[in-house]
C-alpha cells in the first residue's frame, strides 16, 4: 500500500481489487494523521474509533458485493459541516463544546456513497480568514514550509491533502476559501456553482456566497467525489433542481477548440511576477492541448473586494446572531442579566476577525447606511455578474492566478486585515457571481506551490474538471508531495 | 377644543396551516413547551428555512378577498434583533416587497353609512416563541412551540377615526379570515391580535399628530379601552400645552391604561435585508386565478344577496352573515321551512341566538339544529301554534332536545282553531263578566283587550289569535 502518494481513484481501485481493506487503509491514514498533527495542526477532531467502525462496515458490505466505487475510501470534513454526534466547532470558541445532533446533507451524501470519515479539519473561525490564523484551535501550518500559512479558510483541508494525511477533504468557499488554500498548498480545489451542493448543515457565514466543495489531489478525485455531494436538497431552497452528471465520464474529453479567456484584470500590478510566469507556463500547456487563448476584460472585477466586504459581513452579522449563549454554544459564567449574557457570551466566544466582520456588517445594514453600502454593493454585484456573462459569450472558461503570491509566513499579515483581504482579490468574483471555480497546482516559486484558477459558466463543472484533468495528464505538479511528508 | 382621533391597525392573524411557515413542526396550540420545535425552529447552526406553500396560498386568499394587488414577486427579509424567544436573532418577515398590497374593506357606521378602510399591505412572517416567568422564580423559561408559526400582518391606512370604527374594522377582518378559513380567529390563544397606532389632531388639521403604538391587544374590548384611554391621555397632554412623544406603549388590562415601553430613540434598528436563504416568491396569473376560483362567497356579497333575495334589512343581513356558519344555518332553516325568510331571520337572530349566547355555545354546538328550528317555525306558519307559544316550545326543545311536534303534542299546546270551541269560551267569559260587557257595549272600546286576555287565559293561550279577534268582535257587538 502506498498511502502517501495515493489518489482517491487509486485507493478505490486498490480496495476493489482487494489489495487492502478499508480498515487497513483507515488505520494507515489515522497513523499518518497522528504523526503529522503536532507539525500541521490540521485536525480539530480525529474520529479514529468511528472511522474504523465505518471502515469495517464498508469492508463487510464489500464482502457481500454491491458497493459503490467510493466504498471504504477515507476522507475528512471541514469542521464547518455538521456531523451527528461529533464535535462541530467551526473553528470557534463559541462552538468549542457543540456536538451536532444531525448530519449536513453533504456529509450524509458522502457517507451514503461509502466514504469513511477520519475527522474534522481545522479552519479559520466561522470561515473568516485567508490564512487559517483566526482558528480558536490555533493556526494550521503549510506542509511545504511549516513556518508558512496554508491559506484559508479551508486551511486544514488543504494542508491535510497536501501532506497526504487524508486522501481528500470537503471544504467551503465564500470568497476563495477552497481555491486560495488549495493554491498555497499545491492541491486541487473545486468550488462548484452556487446551488450545486446543499448548504443544509453547513454553518452559515454569508448565505448568498457560501458553497461546499472539495480539496483533492487531482481533478479526477474531485470528479469522483463531487457527484455524491451534489444535487437538489428539499431542505435548502437555494439548491438547484438539476440533474447531476457523472463528472468522471467527460474527464478525458479533448480540449480541441476550447476557448480560454485570460481575464485582463487578473493580471494586475498586485500579481507577483514569478507567480505570473507559472500561470503563463500552464496556459501554454493548454494551448498545446488544442485550446485557443484570448484576452477578455471584466472591468468591474477590481470592485470585487470592497463589494464582498460589504455583502459578506452584512450576511454574517445576521447569521451569527443565533450564537447568543441561550440554547447552544459558549455561555458566559453567571450572567447578571440578559444583556450581560449576550455581551459576555458573544464577547468571549468570538475572535477578533469575526467581531470585526459582525461590526462591519451591522454598520452597513444600519438605517441611513443601507442604501449607500448594502444596496450599492448588490448593484455592483450585478455588474460583476454581467461582466462574467459577457466574457462567457466568447470564452468557454476563464483562467488566471488563484492568489497574488505564494504562501506567506504565519503572522506576517495577521494584524493588517486590508492586506489580508487582498489575498482573495482573484477568487471573490466567482462567489459574487455564483460561478464555479477551481484551483490546480501549476508549479512552484521558491519551493512554494502556485495555483492556476479556472472559472466557468454556471454548472460547467464537467468542462472545468475535464480541462484540469487533461492538464494533470501532462504535468505532475499535483503529484508532488512535501518532502517532510513523503 | 375639538379633537379628531386618527387610528391605524396592524392586525396579526395566525394562519391555520398544519405545519410552521419554514419548518415541518406542528402548529397545534397548547402542547407541552418545546415539544413542537425542531432544529430549524431552534435556529441550530447550519439549518435553513423552507417556505410552506400553504401559507402563501392563504395570504393570496386574503389578498383576493380584500380586492388587493397580489405581488407577482415578493421577498422575505430578515428583521434583526436579539431576544431570548427569537432563536435565530432575526425574524423572517417581508419588508419592501410584501405579498399583498393596496386592498380595502368597508365598514358600516352607526348611522348606517358605509366607510371604506384602506389596507396598505399584508405580509407573511413567522411568529416568535414565548418567554415564561410563572413558576420560575428568578428565571425565565422559553417555549419555542410558537416560534415559526405563520402570521399574516394586515396593516391598515390611518383611516379609522374612533375606537368604534377600529372595532368595526377589526371585526370585519376577523369575520373575513374565518370565512376564508385561513385563521381560527381565537383571540384568547393569540391567533388574532393587533397593535394600534393612535394619534389626535385638531379637527380640520391636515397633518397627523404624533402617534403612539399600542402593542399586543388581544380582545375587541381591550382594543376599545386602550384606544379610548390613549386618546384621552394624548388630548390631556396637548391641552395642557405638552407634546405627545412617538413611542411604543403597552396596554395593561388590569389597570385599564397604557404605559410607555420604549421611545423612538430606544427603538431597535432592525437592519432589514432580503433573506439570502429564501428565494423570492414568484406567483403567476394562473396560480392566482386558481386560488380565486376556490374563494367562498364573501361576507359582503352574502349580505347583499340576503337583502335582495330574502328582503332582509341591511342590519339583519349583516348580523346573519357575521360568520359563515351562521349564514349557512339561516339559509338551511329558510330552505327547510320553504319560505318565510323574515320570520326565520327573527328566530335565528332572536331566541336561538339568545340561547346560544346564554349557554356560551358555538353554532356548531347548538342543542337545536337547523332542521329542528325549521320544524318549529313551520308550526307557526301553519297556525298550529302561535308565535308566543312557540317561544315556550323552543325553550322546551332546547332543554329536552325533542322536536317541536312532540312537545306540542305532549303539552297539548296545539292552537284552538275550532270556531265552536272559541265561541263557547267567549260566551263563558261574557257570562262571567256582565259588568265589563255592559261597559264595553256602552262605548268603552278599550275593554276589548280585557276580553281577549280572559279568553286566552281560559284557553291556556291556545286560541288562534286572529280567529279570536274576529269572533270576539262579533259576539261583543251582540
Amino acid at each position: 500500500m502506498s498511502a502517501p502518494a495515493a489518489t482517491v481513484a487509486a485507493l478505490a481501485k486498490g480496495l476493489a481489487a482487494g489489495e487492502y481493506s478499508s480498515v487497513e487503509l483507515t488505520r494507515a491514514y489515522l497513523e499518518r494523521i497522528a504523526a503529522a498533527q503536532p507539525a500541521l495542526n490540521a485536525f480539530v477532531t480525529i474520529t479514529g474509533e468511528s472511522a474504523l467502525a465505518a471502515a469495517a462496515a464498508a469492508d463487510a458490505a464489500r464482502a457481500k458485493g454491491q458497493v459503490g466505487r467510493l466504498a471504504g475510501v477515507p476522507i475528512a470534513h471541514k469542521d464547518i459541516f455538521c456531523t451527528e454526534g461529533v464535535l462541530t466547532t467551526c473553528g470557534s470558541k463559541m462552538l468549542a463544546n457543540f456536538v451536532s445532533p444531525y448530519d449536513a446533507t453533504v456529509v450524509a451524501g458522502l457517507r451514503d456513497a461509502g466514504t469513511v470519515m477520519l475527522g474534522k479539519l481545522n479552519m479559520d473561525e466561522f470561515a473568516m480568514g485567508s490564512s487559517n490564523e483566526t482558528s480558536f484551535f490555533g493556526p494550521v501550518h503549510n506542509p511545504w514550509d511549516t513556518k508558512m500559512v496554508p491559506g484559508g479558510s479551508s486551511g486544514g483541508s488543504a494542508a491535510a491533502v497536501a501532506a497526504r494525511i487524508v486522501p481528500a477533504a470537503t471544504a467551503t468557499d465564500t470568497g476563495g476559501s477552497i481555491r486560495q488554500p488549495a493554491a498555497l498548498c499545491g492541491v486541487t480545489g473545486i468550488k462548484p456553482t452556487y446551488g450545486r451542493c446543499s448548504r443544509y448543515g453547513m454553518i452559515a457565514f454569508a448565505s448568498s456566497l457560501d458553497q461546499a466543495g472539495l480539496i483533492t489531489v487531482s481533478a479526477e478525485d474531485a470528479a469522483l467525489l463531487l457527484g455524491p455531494m451534489s444535487g437538489f436538497d428539499p431542505r435548502d431552497s437555494t439548491s438547484v433542481e438539476r440533474a447531476v452528471p457523472d463528472y468522471t465520464a467527460t474527464l478525458a474529453d479533448s480540449l480541441e477548440g476550447l476557448t480560454i479567456g485570460l481575464v485582463k484584470e487578473f493580471f494586475d500590478k498586485g500579481l507577483d511576477a514569478s507567480n505570473e510566469q507559472r500561470i503563463r507556463d500552464a496556459i501554454a500547456v493548454f494551448e498545446k492541448l488544442g485550446a485557443r487563448v484570448r484576452e477578455v476584460s471584466c472591468p468591474n472585477l477590481p470592485l470585487s473586494v470592497p463589494t464582498y466586504y460589504v455583502v459578506a459581513p452584512a450576511e454574517c452579522s445576521s447569521n451569527l446572531a443565533r450564537f447568543d449563549g441561550v440554547r447552544f454554544g459558549h455561555r458566559c459564567e453567571s450572567p447578571k442579566n440578559l444583556l450581560d449574557l449576550y455581551c459576555r457570551s458573544r464577547g468571549e466566544g468570538f475572535g477578533a476577525e469575526v467581531k470585526r466582520r459582525i461590526m462591519t456588517g451591522t454598520y452597513v445594514l444600519s438605517a441611513g447606511y443601507y442604501d449607500a453600502y448594502y444596496l450599492k454593493a448588490q448593484r455592483v454585484r450585478q455588474l460583476i455578474s454581467a461582466d462574467f456573462a459577457r466574457a462567457f459569450d466568447s470564452c468557454d472558461l476563464l483562467f488566471g492566478p488563484t492568489s497574488p503570491t505564494p504562501a506567506f509566513p504565519i503572522g506576517a499579515k495577521f494584524d493588517d486585515p486590508i492586506t489580508m483581504y487582498l489575498n482573495d482579490i482573484y477568487t471573490i468574483g466567482a462567489n459574487l457571481a455564483g460561478l464555479p471555480g477551481m484551483s490546480i497546482p501549476c508549479g512552484f516559486v521558491d519551493g512554494l506551490p502556485v495555483g492556476l484558477q479556472i472559472v466557468g459558466p454556471h454548472f460547467s463543472e464537467s468542462r472545468m474538471l475535464n480541462a484540469a484533468h487533461r492538464y494533470q495528464q501532462e504535468t505532475d505538479w499535483h503529484l508532488r508531495v512535501p518532502a517532510a511528508f513523503a | 377644543m375639538e379633537w379628531e382621533t386618527v387610528i391605524g391597525l396592524e392586525i396579526h392573524a395566525q394562519l391555520a396551516t398544519r405545519s410552521k411557515i419554514f419548518s415541518g413542526s406542528a402548529t397545534a396550540y397548547g402542547a407541552e413547551p418545546n415539544t413542537q420545535a425542531n432544529l430549524v425552529d431552534l435556529g441550530y447552526p447550519g439549518v435553513l428555512p423552507v417556505l410552506n406553500g400553504e401559507a402563501v396560498r392563504m395570504a393570496v386568499r386574503f389578498g383576493l378577498a380584500i380586492g388587493a394587488r397580489i405581488a407577482p414577486h415578493s421577498v422575505f427579509a430578515r428583521k434583526n434583533y436579539f431576544y431570548p424567544d427569537l432563536p435565530k436573532g432575526y425574524q423572517i418577515s417581508q419588508y419592501e416587497l410584501p405579498i399583498v398590497a393596496e386592498g380595502a374593506l368597508d365598514i358600516v357606521l352607526d348611522d348606517g353609512t358605509r366607510k371604506r378602510i384602506g389596507i396598505t399591505r399584508a405580509h407573511l412572517e413567522e411568529d416568535a416563541g414565548k418567554s415564561l416567568h410563572e413558576g420560575l422564580p428568578g428565571q425565565s423559561g422559553i417555549d419555542l412551540n410558537r416560534a415559526g408559526t405563520p402570521l399574516i400582518e394586515i396593516v391598515s391606512e390611518p383611516d379609522l377615526r374612533s375606537a368604534k370604527e377600529a372595532i368595526a374594522y377589526m371585526k370585519k377582518v376577523h369575520t373575513l379570515v374565518r370565512y376564508l378559513e385561513i385563521c381560527d380567529g381565537n383571540m384568547q390563544e393569540g391567533s388574532f391580535r393587533c397593535d394600534a397606532n393612535v394619534s389626535v389632531r385638531r379637527r380640520g388639521a391636515e397633518k397627523f399628530g404624533t402617534r403612539a403604538e399600542i402593542k399586543n391587544l388581544n380582545s375587541f374590548r381591550f382594543v376599545e379601552k386602550a384606544i379610548n384611554h390613549e386618546v384621552e391621555r394624548q388630548i390631556e397632554i396637548l391641552e395642557s400645552g405638552g407634546k405627545v412623544v412617538q413611542e411604543t406603549r403597552l396596554y395593561d388590562p388590569d389597570k385599564g391604561e397604557t404605559r410607555s415601553m420604549r421611545s423612538k430613540e430606544e427603538a431597535n434598528d432592525y437592519r432589514y435585508f432580503p433573506d439570502p436563504d429564501l428565494l423570492p416568491v414568484v406567483l403567476d396569473d394562473l396560480f392566482i386565478a386558481g386560488i380565486k376560483a376556490t374563494l367562498p362567497e364573501l361576507p359582503d356579497e352574502k349580505a347583499a344577496r340576503f337583502v335582495s333575495d330574502y328582503g332582509l334589512s341591511e342590519y339583519d343581513a349583516g348580523v346573519l352573515t357575521a360568520s359563515r356558519e351562521l349564514g349557512a344555518f339561516y339559509e338551511d332553516v329558510v330552505r327547510r321551512v320553504g319560505g318565510e325568510p323574515k320570520l326565520c331571520a327573527n328566530w335565528v337572530m332572536g331566541d336561538f341566538a339568545a340561547f346560544l349566547n346564554k349557554d356560551n355555545l358555538e353554532i356548531t354546538e347548538s342543542r337545536v339544529d337547523a332542521a329542528a328550528l325549521a320544524g318549529l317555525v313551520a308550526r307557526i306558519v301553519d297556525s298550529t301554534i302561535s308565535g308566543k307559544i312557540a317561544k315556550d316550545v323552543f325553550e322546551a326543545m332546547w332543554s329536552s332536545g325533542e322536536g317541536a311536534d312532540a312537545i306540542i303534542e305532549q303539552k297539548g299546546l296545539r292552537q284552538i282553531t275550532d270556531t265552536g270551541a272559541i265561541e263557547k269560551a267567549i260566551e263563558e267569559v261574557m257570562a262571567k263578566n256582565p259588568g265589563q260587557l255592559a261597559d264595553y257595549r256602552s262605548g268603552k272600546d278599550k275593554l276589548f283587550g280585557f276580553f281577549v286576555g280572559q279568553v286566552m287565559k281560559a284557553t291556556g293561550g291556545k286560541a288562534n289569535p286572529a280567529q279570536l279577534n274576529e269572533l270576539l268582535k262579533k259576539k261583543l257587538a251582540g
